[in-house]
């Protein structure tokens, strides 16, 4: 039935570079657009989700390793896709950057209408009010002249424009509830804003983790080596960090009957600015939930542990006393493990200081309790410290130039023969035990180390301010109401009274309830009452 | 200071009786919604109201006539009164539940999973009777109980968590504020999902009547599930961003960053996006109607999602101790 025709041959010359303009121009057009918009959240809502569900390396590294090795082939294709950075990831990224740019090209035209909008004036009064979805009409025995002065008291607060239309009649049109777009306008811009700094934060931010003793051990922030674990933002090689230092006096933790921890604090002291040249310490008390705010930088108490004292005296008569922190492998009893690890003093061959360092790893019970022969603790207080360890002799491989863990010793070096074990032991606080060549380890008791953390965001309270602009914004946004009403006042005939009042309303926005608030004004206006 | 254990028996109890008359007042609802005349009747009371109310672009009607139908009382409509009547009682179980919990341990009743669990669900109950005297919906307060019982009872079993103080990083005027914010939100934002559910049902009913004859029949008008769920997420959606704020400023205090995509932070941050969308596709041609109930859906399951199994699936900072 139908036949078709080749479509007509365009007739002016496509030259590349229009082509190249008209796609760009559609490329913009689409990736402004409301639609593309919302598929973009959709994609950034379902794109962070993954984040949720799989372990992130940057949160916990061993479980990330852990999750890999368990799922084989999926594992690593997950790997290599990048799910398990979800954040920093190449589509994440673009996800988030295309949103910003849909975000840019909605925002700029919207801008430019709003500043129209603001100067422009209401709209004429429509010819037929009775065509609005509100209406009402009626005669009063008042003067037009009363009934406008009435209604532009009523309706103060409102722009409004007052005209004169033919026969005499005059016209009032007035709107309201224009914060709604400026508000739309405030919140898309403090998201942008948001957006941006957050970006800025993650390049010129850094994040630190140590474990320092807390029996006056002064630590410094004077480089990356100084750290445990280090997150540099992309713009930070660490040479320039804020300098400050710290020193930590004591820690204290107190605990429910049922061994939940409620309090926990460390009085410290700190160092910054010209107090560093001065070597004066302003003292400050660290909590979890109030961080030592100094120099620009943040830190953090993110954690305590104990570390066991051990005193070993070589048959020589020299003696070493360690605190090594260990770390707790139950958190709610603080039972800890660890590595502490000793070198004789007093000898300078290196060959033969490598068959004579000692390690002591094991389990320390903060608060001892006896399961058979196998220690547990039952408190996370240290009311009863006890070590269940073994003591090894050789090679530590510390010289070897490979990182260790701080909590445990080369188990290969043990496997190699290179470091032997010469015993397994519990000790009390207080008792010792003496090895196979004299030499005695005496378990003294512990002392607390706590986990701090230093954080370094230049633009994070530039966030906050556009955290609270979008806020704001938003209630704007969602809550004002934007409405029109129109007031027709007509004079009786040749001056007689019968003035015809007709009002009319529309609510611009899909919001209820202006029903109820059309019938209050215009009930007011009908009866003459002034004010709203 | 210790403990009150009698004061946290009780709250149990009163946790307990609540859900109970809960189930009662559903039953209720239910006899009301499937055998009343007054589901039918409110039905198309709803077509007129919603008639009056349209804004712009709607037909010109002009003020309002609000013609009531003859009041028909007949006994699933006694029903339906008793189970409105069983509801409040036993939103005010519920409530004196909270109270007393927050009594026995001495800070906001809202320091454990269980806590925050049974407070989310008290704000979907109230929401629902707010929108109760809006609207002519009282015959649908079954499917909103449903959900509700459902989160009352896993809650109840599964993350009851004995009264106790909380953890020192719990210990902050902050955990008043952005965890009674993410109440509020989470507990508003349970009753547009039931109500864009039930508006999946009435649109299709709509589109072709052979569909849910019975069921669709009986539902408010489309229009009118809309707007409540539209109004409902407006309230709430203000609300939750507050609380996500909330929750990065005491995140700076407490965990060193404040934002970090910690699961809670991630999901939360998804369930935003997604009600953000909602706001959008009511703006966008094509849009508007089916596909926005999906998008209020979608973050109704987020919202569900955050409450309970982020905390129990996976582990980040948030677990709140024994959740
Ligand atoms: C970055 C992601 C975005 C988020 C989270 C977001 C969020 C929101 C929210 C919550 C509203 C509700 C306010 C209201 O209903 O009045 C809204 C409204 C609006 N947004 Fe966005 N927005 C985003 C991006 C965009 C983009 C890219 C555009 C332009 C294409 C846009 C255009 C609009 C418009 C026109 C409205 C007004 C809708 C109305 O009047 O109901 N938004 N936005």
């Amino acid at each position: 039935m139908t036949t078709t025709e080749a479509p007509p041959k365009k007739e002016y010359r496509q030259t590349p570079l229009k082509r190249v303009l008209a796609f760009l121009r559609n490329t913009w057009r689409g990736l402004t657009s409301m639609r593309t918009a919302l598929v973009l959240l959709f994609l950034l809502a379902l794109a962070a989700m993954p984040g949720a569900l799989l372990p992130q390396r940057n949160l916990n590294v061993a479980k990330t390793d852990e999750y890999i090795a368990a799922h084989g082939w999926w594992g690593e294709l997950l790997d290599r896709t990048q799910f398990f950075e979800v954040y920093g990831s190449v589509w994440f990224s673009a996800i988030y950057i295309l949103l910003m740019v849909s975000l840019i090209g909605c925002l700029a035209p919207r801008s430019l209408d709003y500043a129209k909008a603001m100067r422009a004036k209401p709209v004429l009064t429509p010819r037929k009010l009775a065509r609005m979805p509100h209406h009402l009409s009626t005669t009063t025995d008042r003067t037009p002249e009363a009934v406008m002065k009435d209604t532009h008291a009523l309706l103060k607060g409102w722009r409004r424009v007052e005209r004169e239309e033919a026969d005499g009649v005059r016209s009032i049109s007035a709107e309201r509830g224009y914060l709604r777009e400026t508000g739309n306008l405030v919140f898309h811009f403090g998201m942008l804003g948001l957006i941006i700094f957050f970006a800025l934060g993650k390049l010129f931010g850094y994040e630190g983790q140590v474990i320092v003793q807390a029996d006056d051990s002064q630590w410094c922030n004077s480089g990356i080596l100084g750290y445990d674990t280090f997150n540099a933002g992309l713009r930070v090689d660490g040479t320039d960090l804020n300098p400050f230092c710290i020193r930590l006096k004591d820690f204290e933790a107190r605990y429910t009957e049922a061994g939940q921890a409620n309090y926990y604090h460390s009085n410290m002291e700190y160092q910054s600015g010209e107090d560093l040249k001065t070597g004066a310490w302003k003292p400050y008390g660290l909590e979890v939930n109030s961080p030592l705010r100094t120099a620009g930088d943040r830190v953090y108490l993110l954690n305590f542990g104990y570390s066991p004292k051990f005193t070993v005296t070589f048959p020589d008569g020299t003696v070493r006393t360690n605190l090594t922190p260990w770390r707790p492998a139950d958190e709610p009893t603080k039972l800890s493990e660890g590595a502490t690890k000793i070198d004789q003093p007093g000898i300078t061959d290196p060959i033969e200081r490598r068959t004579r360092q000692l390690a002591i790893t094991g389990l320390l019970a903060p608060t001892a309790f006896m399961h058979g022969n196998v220690l547990t603790s039952s408190r996370p207080e240290a009311k009863k410290p006890a070590v269940a360890i073994d003591i090894y002799r050789g090679d530590l491989g510390l010289d070897a130039g490979r990182g260790q863990s701080i909590f445990q010793i080369d188990q290969s070096l043990v496997e190699d023969g290179r470091l032997k074990k010469l015993t397994r032991q519990n000790l009390d606080q207080g008792q010792e035990t003496v090895l196979d060549d004299g030499t005695k380890v005496r378990f003294d008791g512990v002392g607390e180390w706590v986990a701090i953390q230093v954080s370094h965001d230049p633009v994070q309270d530039w966030v906050l301010v556009c955290a609270v602009a979008m806020l704001i914004g938003l209630a704007g946004s969602l809550l004002v109401k934007r409405r029109r009403v129109w007031v027709r006042v007509t004079p009786g005939r040749d001056g007689e009274p019968g003035t015809v009042i007709e009002v009319a309303g529309l609510a611009r926005t899909d919001q209820a309830g202006y029903g109820e608030e059309f019938q209050r004004i215009s009930g007011k206006l009908v009866q003459g009452q002034r004010g709203n | 200071m210790p403990i009150n254990e009698t004061l946290s028996q009780y709250s149990d109890y009163s946790y307990t009786t609540a859900a109970a008359i809960y189930v009662i007042a559903l039953m209720f609802a239910l006899i009301e919604q499937g055998f009343g005349a007054k589901g039918r009747l409110a039905a198309e009371r709803s077509m007129q109201r919603s008639r009056e109310l349209v804004g712009a672009g709607g037909p010109p009607v002009t003020t309002m006539t609000p013609a009531e139908p003859p009041r028909e009382i007949g006994r699933p409509e006694r029903i339906g009164r008793m189970g409105a009547a069983l509801l409040v009682l036993a939103a005010l179980l519920h409530l004196s539940a909270i109270v007393l919990r927050g009594l026995a341990v001495h800070r906001a009743p809202w320091g454990n999973l269980y806590e925050y669990g049974m407070a989310t669900t008290f704000i979907a109950v109230v929401t629902w009777l707010v929108i109760m005297r809006k609207f002519p919906v009282r015959h649908l307060s079954g499917f909103l109980l449903l959900p509700v019982v459902i989160l009352m009872f896993v809650n109840g079993t599964m993350l009851y968590t004995t009264a106790a103080p909380v953890q020192p990083a719990l210990q902050s005027y902050w955990l008043v504020i952005h965890v009674s914010a993410a109440i509020i939100g989470s507990g508003v934002f349970l009753v547009p999902g039931v109500a864009s559910v039930l508006y999946l049902f009435r649109a299709a009913h709509d589109d072709d009547p052979a569909k849910f004859a019975k069921f669709g029949s009986k539902l408010p008008a489309a229009d009118v599930l809309d707007r409540i769920a539209y109004r409902t997420t407006i309230f709430a959606f203000p609300i939750f961003t507050f609380g996500v704020l909330c929750g990065a400023v005491w995140a700076e205090a407490a965990w060193g960053r404040f934002w970090g995509w910690d699961p809670k932070e991630t999901v939360a941050f998804v369930a935003w996006v997604v009600y953000a969308a909602y706001l959008h596709s009511r703006a966008t041609a094509g849009w508007r109607g089916k596909r926005a109930a999906i998008i209020n859906i979608v973050g109704f399951s987020a919202t569900i999602f955050n409450m309970f199994f982020v905390n129990l699936v996976t582990s980040g900072l948030h677990s709140y101790a024994g959740g």
